[in-house]
C-alpha cells in the first residue's frame, strides 16, 4: 500500500509543485533573455535585478477579477482551461529525470506514446477555449490551432517511429538505457529526427514562430482573448508546462536524459559524480533557452507557410527517415 | 474486487456519456461528451491490461478523429439552434426492428460463449517469440494477421481517394 499508492502520490505533488514553480520562473527568464537579446534591461523594479517579477506576476492573476463574457458557454468556458492544463501536468508521470525509480512516477511501456497521445488531448482546451467565448477572434484562433496541432502531430509522430526503431522500444527508461548501451546519445544518430521534433514541439506548443493561435497582431491574443485573472493563468501555465514537457522529451530521446556527455568514455567517468538528475535539469534547461532564443530571433510564419511546411516538407521529411532508418537497421 | 469496481464505474460513465451524445442539444457539448467517452474506453482498456491500444485509442480517436469532427461542426454550426424534426417517430419501426435483432445477436453471442467450455480456446498457431503486449501484437499483425492488416490499409486508401474524388468534380 505504502510502495503503490503513498510513495507516488508523494512524487506526484512535488513534481507538480517543481513544475508551476519552474513555469514562474520560466516566465521571468524568458522575459530577460528576450530583453537582453534586444538590448533592453528586462523586468528591473521588482527584488534585485527583477527576480521577485517572477512571484509577483502569479500574485496579480489570482487577485485580479474573473470575468465570464455573458454570451459565453459557461460550462466549457470554465471547462477549456482545465482541459488545456491538465494533459501538460500528466505527461510528467512518465518522464525519468534518473535511472533510479525514485526518480520517476511510473515506467510503462508504451511511454512515449502515451506522452504523444496525452499532449494531443491538449488541443481541446485551445479549440473549445475560442469556440466557448463566442467572440470572432477567438474562434479564428481555435480554428487555427486544431488544424496546425493535426499537421504538425503528423511529423512528429512518424518521426517518433523512426527513434523507437533506433531505440527499439517506447519505454522511456528502455530508450535512455538504449542510448547508454549504444554509447552515444541519438541525437547524434538522428539529427534529423532531432530538428523535425524541435520544430514539431515549436509548432505543438503554439511557440514564435508558430504561434499562430495566439498572435497578438493579428488576433489581438487569440484563443484567450476573452481570458481574464486565474483562467488565463491556467492557459499560461499550461502553455509553458507543455514546454518544459517537450524539452524534457527532447532530452529524453536525444540527449541521453540521464547521461553524462560521452556515456562511452572511461575517461570522462569523474563526471559521474554529478548526480543524474543535475544532467537532466541542465540539459533540459539548454532546449528551453533555445525555444527562447528562438522566439527572440525568427518572425512569425505566415499562415499558409505554415501548413505548407507541415505538410509538404515535415511530413516528406519525416516518412524519408522512417525509411532510411528501417533500411540502415535491417542491413546493420 | 479493484477490477470489479473500475469496470462498473467506467461502464456506467461510458453509458452515461454516450446517452449524452445523442442527446445534448449543442452540437459542441456531444462532441465532447463523445471525446470523454473515448478517454473513458481507453480507461476500459487499462482495466483489461491493454495499455497499448488505450494509448492508440486515446491517440487515434479523442486526439485525432474527434478534433477533426469539432472542426467541422464548429465551421459549419456556430451557434445555430438544431433543426426540429417533422414528425421525430417516423422511422421508430425500422429503429425498434434493429434494436431487437442486436440484442437478438448479443444473446446469441452470450448463449454461445457459455455453450463453449473454456479450455476449448483455440490457441494462437505458434508460440511467439516476443514479450510484452506491444510486441504481441506487432508479431500477430505481420504473422497471423497480416492479409486482413494489409486490406484494412487498402480499405483506408480506397475511402481517401473516394473522399478526393468526390469533392474535386473535375477529375
Amino acid at each position: 500500500m505504502i510502495d503503490t499508492v503513498f510513495w507516488p502520490l508523494v512524487k506526484i505533488v512535488v513534481l507538480l509543485n517543481a513544475v508551476m514553480v519552474s513555469v514562474t520562473f520560466m516566465t521571468l527568464l524568458e522575459r530577460k533573455v528576450i530583453a537582453w537579446a534586444q538590448s533592453r534591461l528586462g523586468p528591473m523594479r521588482v527584488g534585485p535585478y527583477g527576480v521577485l517579477q517572477a512571484i509577483a506576476d502569479p500574485i496579480k492573476l489570482i487577485l485580479k477579477e474573473d470575468i465570464t463574457p455573458a454570451k459565453a458557454d459557461k460550462v466549457m468556458f470554465t471547462l477549456a482551461p482545465i482541459m488545456s492544463l491538465v494533459p501538460a501536468f500528466v505527461v510528467f508521470a512518465v518522464i525519468p529525470f534518473g535511472a533510479d525509480p525514485f526518480y520517476y512516477v511510473a515506467d510503462i511501456n508504451v511511454g512515449l506514446l502515451f506522452i504523444v497521445s496525452v499532449t494531443s488531448i491538449g488541443v481541446y482546451g485551445i479549440i473549445l477555449a475560442g469556440w466557448a467565448s463566442n467572440s470572432k477572434y477567438p474562434l479564428l484562433a481555435s480554428l487555427r490551432a486544431s488544424a496546425q496541432l493535426i499537421s504538425y502531430e503528423i511529423a512528429v509522430t512518424m518521426t517518433l517511429v523512426s527513434l523507437i526503431l533506433t531505440a527499439g522500444t517506447l519505454s522511456m527508461v528502455g530508450i535512455v538505457e538504449a542510448q547508454q548501451e549504444a554509447g552515444v546519445w541519438f541525437g547524434f544518430i538522428q539529427p534529423v529526427a532531432f530538428v523535425l521534433v524541435l520544430i514539431g514541439g515549436l509548432a505543438e506548443t503554439n511557440r514564435a514562430p508558430f504561434d499562430m493561435p495566439e498572435a497578438e497582431q493579428e488576433l489581438t491574443g487569440g484563443f484567450h482573448t476573452e481570458y481574464s485573472g486565474m483562467r488565463f493563468a491556467l492557459f499560461f501555465l499550461a502553455e509553458y508546462a507543455n514546454m518544459i514537457v517537450i524539452s524534457a522529451v527532447i532530452v529524453v530521446l536525444f540527449w541521453g536524459g540521464w547521461l553524462r556527455p560521452f556515456p562511452s568514455v572511461d575517461a570522462l567517468a569523474v563526471l559521474d559524480y554529478i548526480p543524474q538528475w543535475c544532467w537532466f535539469f541542465f540539459k533540459m534547461f539548454m532546449v528551453l533557452y533555445l525555444f527562447i532564443w528562438i522566439r527572440a530571433t525568427l518572425p512569425r510564419y505566415r499562415y499558409d507557410q505554415l501548413m505548407r511546411i507541415g505538410w509538404k516538407v515535415l511530413i516528406p521529411i519525416a516518412i524519408a527517415n522512417v525509411v532510411i532508418t528501417a533500411v540502415v537497421k535491417v542491413l546493420l | 474486487m479493484a477490477e470489479t469496481i473500475a469496470f462498473y464505474t467506467l461502464s456506467v460513465l461510458i453509458l452515461g456519456l454516450a446517452v449524452l451524445v445523442v442527446t445534448a442539444k449543442n452540437t459542441v457539448h456531444s462532441v465532447v461528451s463523445l471525446v470523454m467517452t473515448f478517454l473513458c474506453v481507453a480507461a476500459l482498456y487499462v482495466v483489461l491490461e491493454a495499455e497499448f491500444l488505450a494509448v492508440i485509442q486515446i491517440l487515434v480517436y479523442a486526439g485525432g478523429i474527434v478534433v477533426l469532427y469539432l472542426f467541422v461542426v464548429m465551421l459549419v454550426n456556430v451557434g445555430r439552434p438544431p433543426e426540429e424534426h417533422r414528425d421525430p417517430r417516423r422511422l421508430s419501426v425500422l429503429g425498434l426492428g434493429l434494436a431487437g435483432a442486436m440484442l437478438l445477436e448479443v444473446a446469441g453471442i452470450v448463449a454461445y460463449s457459455y455453450s463453449r467450455s473454456t479450455s476449448s480456446v483455440t490457441a494462437p498457431a505458434g508460440p511467439s517469440p516476443v514479450q510484452g503486449n506491444t510486441e504481441e501484437l506487432g508479431w500477430l499483425l505481420y504473422t497471423d494477421y497480416l492479409i486482413p492488416f494489409e486490406l484494412a490499409s487498402v480499405l483506408l486508401l480506397v475511402a481517401m481517394v473516394g473522399a478526393i474524388v468526390l469533392a474535386r468534380r473535375d477529375l
